[in-house]
């Protein structure tokens, strides 16, 4: 469903992304790890055709993000990890909007605002302006502004930053239901207990490039680190040196 | 025994008022020495317009000053009263001006939840706000005393020390309105939502500006420069002499560079104006330390506020219908967006007194008695196009121009989704433009109606204006877009961007070069009409015809432009 081809980015002479290809196929739950910096939401906006790539091709159900911007981005949802939303607009009008931008409105959409917003504990604030909003509702607005319109495959940034744990229990199931329907997501998060827990593979790139990928086993295989949890995996490939400085730092 | 609490004091950090300020300063270093491309262009460019601009005040002002030089008697006193006048409205807008940059500086700027987070004691938190509000607010009357009072020293020979004597009056003059406004601010703020109280200042100030002009226009000043108003010279003479306002900062400094350019020397204006600035920064510390960690805390809550569309609005959305959901959804979106922000829509009260005055001046024109020729009668609402247009030119760069601007935040959500940037620009372009077009129509018919112009000129007028009304709006989004200010949040900031500077001055020359394209047909048609001679066709044919190709390709180049650049923004 998601597919990088050698995708590159380059600021000036720094490389954010170098060369990365992997494939996310339909019904699966896609974890997008790396360090501060690594390249993650530089790869997650190019897939989302908000940056143009270098170099390298992105398809989204085949169809390239570039070539195809539209027809691409119809497919797709996005949750970025700093999201601004128009302060002047109401939950409610805010979704109706987002939908509009998909061509979409009319009784279905109105409806499916409506179960979004009650998901999401908003349906009291529906008709409040989003200045009003506290961080954790806005976050919840944005998740629901990704799913209002029926997209194949959600790509997000931190999803869990800023929500209380019912709601982060909610978006999980929620998340598991909709790659169970055949539904694909490409998630970046630092919660590695969330990541471990939730996604069906892992990516893990580091200076933009993707040093590890697999499921859970296979990562524990290629890191060898026996029957080890994620984070003992995560800080073997990408710096368990740079770690165990910050605890000698500490303890000096 | 050991002062413990002395010594706990003496231990804990207490960050400097230089270093709270450091950040600005080094940010706004950066900003200067920066090598972002275009930039030197930019910086010449603008220092050649400031130039000229100080050239003209000063010019305009030493012209007058030489003038009143010459009439013995009440020549100083006339220079005194005009400073004196000079300098109120400077306070005025000092005291506006402080009241709403104090309400960013100490209530709504994103580095105070960590200097208050911070050790740092509240008098230097406290100096530290007020000396970055005095700048905020200040610089741009610091620019225009600058020609002013150049003029006053170079006209009465002021000396070396001048420039010494008017910085000793003039900084005084600049504190105690901050002081002032600053302690305003903090006592909305304990009584109102800080987000209410932007919404009510922003109001006030618009309301305020609008009434002084208003006031200014109807009561028609250039009445008082004939000279049958005074019943003797006396009378004229002691009003002079009597202080405007005796308790006013103004006052003072009037008096103190009055004192030192004609004599006698003042040294009681300079104590006044010195012990006053002490005496409020005393007081309004005072008032600082009492209040302004509630009204702080006061900032912090936002007003729920509940919006539902009106009737209005489901109206215009079943219009907008036929277009398309997105950008039937795109259009909404933008009025919903200006009519609930108090800071964008209050404008139009501005924009309604500017009518008025404009209309009010056409109204007096002295245009008709002897000596007035069917000729001029019917050149001038010709060439009130100008001013028309120019009008419309202001009008688009505050609200079209920043449109684009304003989507930065926004960017992700429109670049993500299967939205063309079409029909962004496709929105943007006629929400701006319909309602100018609107008021286009209205100021020149009701200009030329008020005029009494021929049918041909009226037919002219309209014609020229709707042309150009797009062709200034197709400007201001394709400007608004090659000059975008992502990172500006207030609308207002963003005409006065370098790009903004562009627009006005594309705009002038598109005005001027359609007038110039349409003035031989027009001269030829009332020629005719005043000697009896036939109107050339083909001369109107290639006037109009060429003026229209102009305002035809101003409209559709920039917006092509535009919508190139707008494909390729990169928004990390």
């Amino acid at each position: 469903m998601i597919e990088l081809t050698a995708l590159t980015k380059r600021y000036g002479k720094f490389t954010a992304v170098d060369g990365l290809s992997l494939t996310v196929p339909r019904g699966e739950l896609f974890g997008f790890l790396g360090p501060n910096g690594a390249g993650k939401t530089t790869s997650l906006r190019m897939i989302a055709g908000i940056l143009r790539p270098t170099s390298g091709v992105v398809r989204i159900g085949g169809v390239d993000v570039v070539k195809d911007p539209t027809a691409a981005k119809a497919k797709l949802g996005f949750i970025p990890d700093r999201p601004f939303i128009y302060e002047k607009l109401t939950g409610l009008e805010f979704l109706r909007f987002v939908a509009g931008l998909y061509e979409q409105d009319g009784p279905s959409v109105e409806h499916r605002a409506r179960e979004l917003l009650a998901l999401f504990d908003l349906e009291e604030w529906r008709d409040e302006l989003v200045e009003s909003y506290s961080h954790g509702m806005r976050q919840k607005l944005i998740i629901s502004s990704a799913l209002v319109h029926r997209p194949e495959v959600i790509v997000v940034d931190e999803p869990m930053v800023g929500l209380d744990p019912k709601a982060a229990r909610i978006l999980k199931n929620l998340f598991r239901e909709y790659v169970n329907r055949g539904n694909t997501i490409m998630m970046s998060t630092h919660a590695l207990e969330v990541a471990e827990s939730m996604c069906d593979r892992i990516g893990i790139v580091q200076a933009g490039k993707l040093r590890a990928l697999g499921t859970m086993d296979e990562l524990r295989a290629s890191a060898a680190t026996g029957t080890e949890g994620l984070e003992t995996i995560f800080l073997r490939l990408t710096g368990e040196n740079a770690a165990r400085e910050l605890v000698e730092v500490l303890n000096a | 025994m050991p002062d413990v609490a002395a010594m706990v004091d003496d231990e804990l950090p207490n960050p400097a008022l230089l270093h709270l300020l450091g950040p600005k300063w080094i940010t706004a270093r950066v900003r200067a020495m920066s090598g972002e491309r275009g930039r030197a262009a930019r910086f010449s460019i603008l220092t050649v317009l400031g130039l000229l601009f100080w050239g003209f005040i000063f010019g305009m002002l030493y012209r007058m000053l030489v003038y009143f030089r010459g009439a013995t008697d009440i020549g100083a006193l006339l220079a005194g009263k005009l400073l004196g006048l000079m300098l109120v409205s400077f306070m005025s807008i000092l005291l506006l001006s402080n009241i709403i940059t104090a309400l960013s500086s100490f209530f709504l700027a994103r580095d105070l939840d960590m200097l208050v987070a911070a050790p740092v004691d509240w008098l230097r938190l406290y100096g530290a706000k007020l000396l970055e509000t005095m700048v905020h607010s200040s610089w741009m009357i610091i620019l225009l005393a600058v020609p002013m009072f150049s003029a006053y020293g170079v006209a009465y020979h002021g000396g070396w020390l001048f420039p010494l004597v008017v910085i000793a009056t003039f900084l005084p003059f600049l504190i105690i309105p901050t002081v002032i406004g600053s302690a305003i601010t903090l006592l909305l703020v304990n009584i109102f939502p800080a987000r209410r109280t932007r919404d009510i200042l922003s109001l006030i100030a618009v309301l305020a500006a609008a009434g002084l002009v208003l006031l200014f226009r109807v009561l028609r000043p250039e009445k008082l420069a004939r000279p049958e108003g005074f019943r003797s010279l006396m009378d004229f003479i002691v009003l002079l002499r009597g202080p405007t306002s005796p308790m006013l900062p103004s006052e003072w400094v009037q008096q103190a560079v009055m004192g030192w350019l004609r004599g006698p020397d003042e040294p009681l204006a300079f104590y006044l104006l010195w012990s006053t600035a002490a005496a409020s920064i005393v007081l309004g510390a005072v008032l600082h330390r009492a209040l302004y960690a509630r009204g702080f805390t006061k900032a912090q809550e936002s007003a729920q506020t509940f919006a539902r569309d009106g009737l209005v609005r489901k109206v215009i959305g079943a219009m907008l219908t036929p277009f398309g959901v997105r950008r039937r959804e795109l259009v909404l979106k933008e009025l919903r967006l200006f009519f609930r922000d108090t800071t964008q829509w209050s404008q139009l009260i501005l924009l309604a007194v500017l009518i008025v005055v404009y209309v009010f001046n056409i109204k007096y024109l002295p245009l008709t008695g002897e000596g007035l020729t069917f000729f001029i009668v019917n050149i001038v609402p010709f060439l009130n196009l100008v001013l028309a247009g120019f009008v419309l030119a202001s009008i688009a760069a505050r609200f079209i121009f920043p449109g684009v601007s304003l989507e930065g935040r926004t960017f992700w959500l429109l670049r993500s989704s299967p939205m063309s940037m079409h029909d962004l620009l496709w929105a943007k372009y006629w929400v701006g433009t319909l309602p100018l077009l609107t008021l286009a129509l209205l100021i020149v018919g009701s200009t030329n109606y008020l005029l009494k112009t021929s049918e041909f000129i009226m037919w002219v007028s309209l014609f020229t204006i709707v042309l150009l009304t797009f062709a200034i709006a197709g400007m201001a989004i394709g400007f608004g877009t090659l000059y975008p200010q992502f990172e500006t949040e207030n609308a207002a900031q963003i005409p006065t961007s370098f790009g903004g500077l562009l627009f006005m001055m594309a705009s002038v020359g598109l005005i001027g070069g359609t007038i110039i394209l349409e003035a031989r047909p027009v001269y030829g048609y009332l020629s005719a009409r005043v000697y009896n001679t036939e109107t050339s066709a083909t001369e109107m044919l290639v006037g109009f015809g060429l003026a229209a190709t102009l305002c035809i390709a101003s409209t559709i180049v920039p917006i092509r432009i535009a919508l190139r650049r707008l494909e390729t923004i990169e928004r990390g």
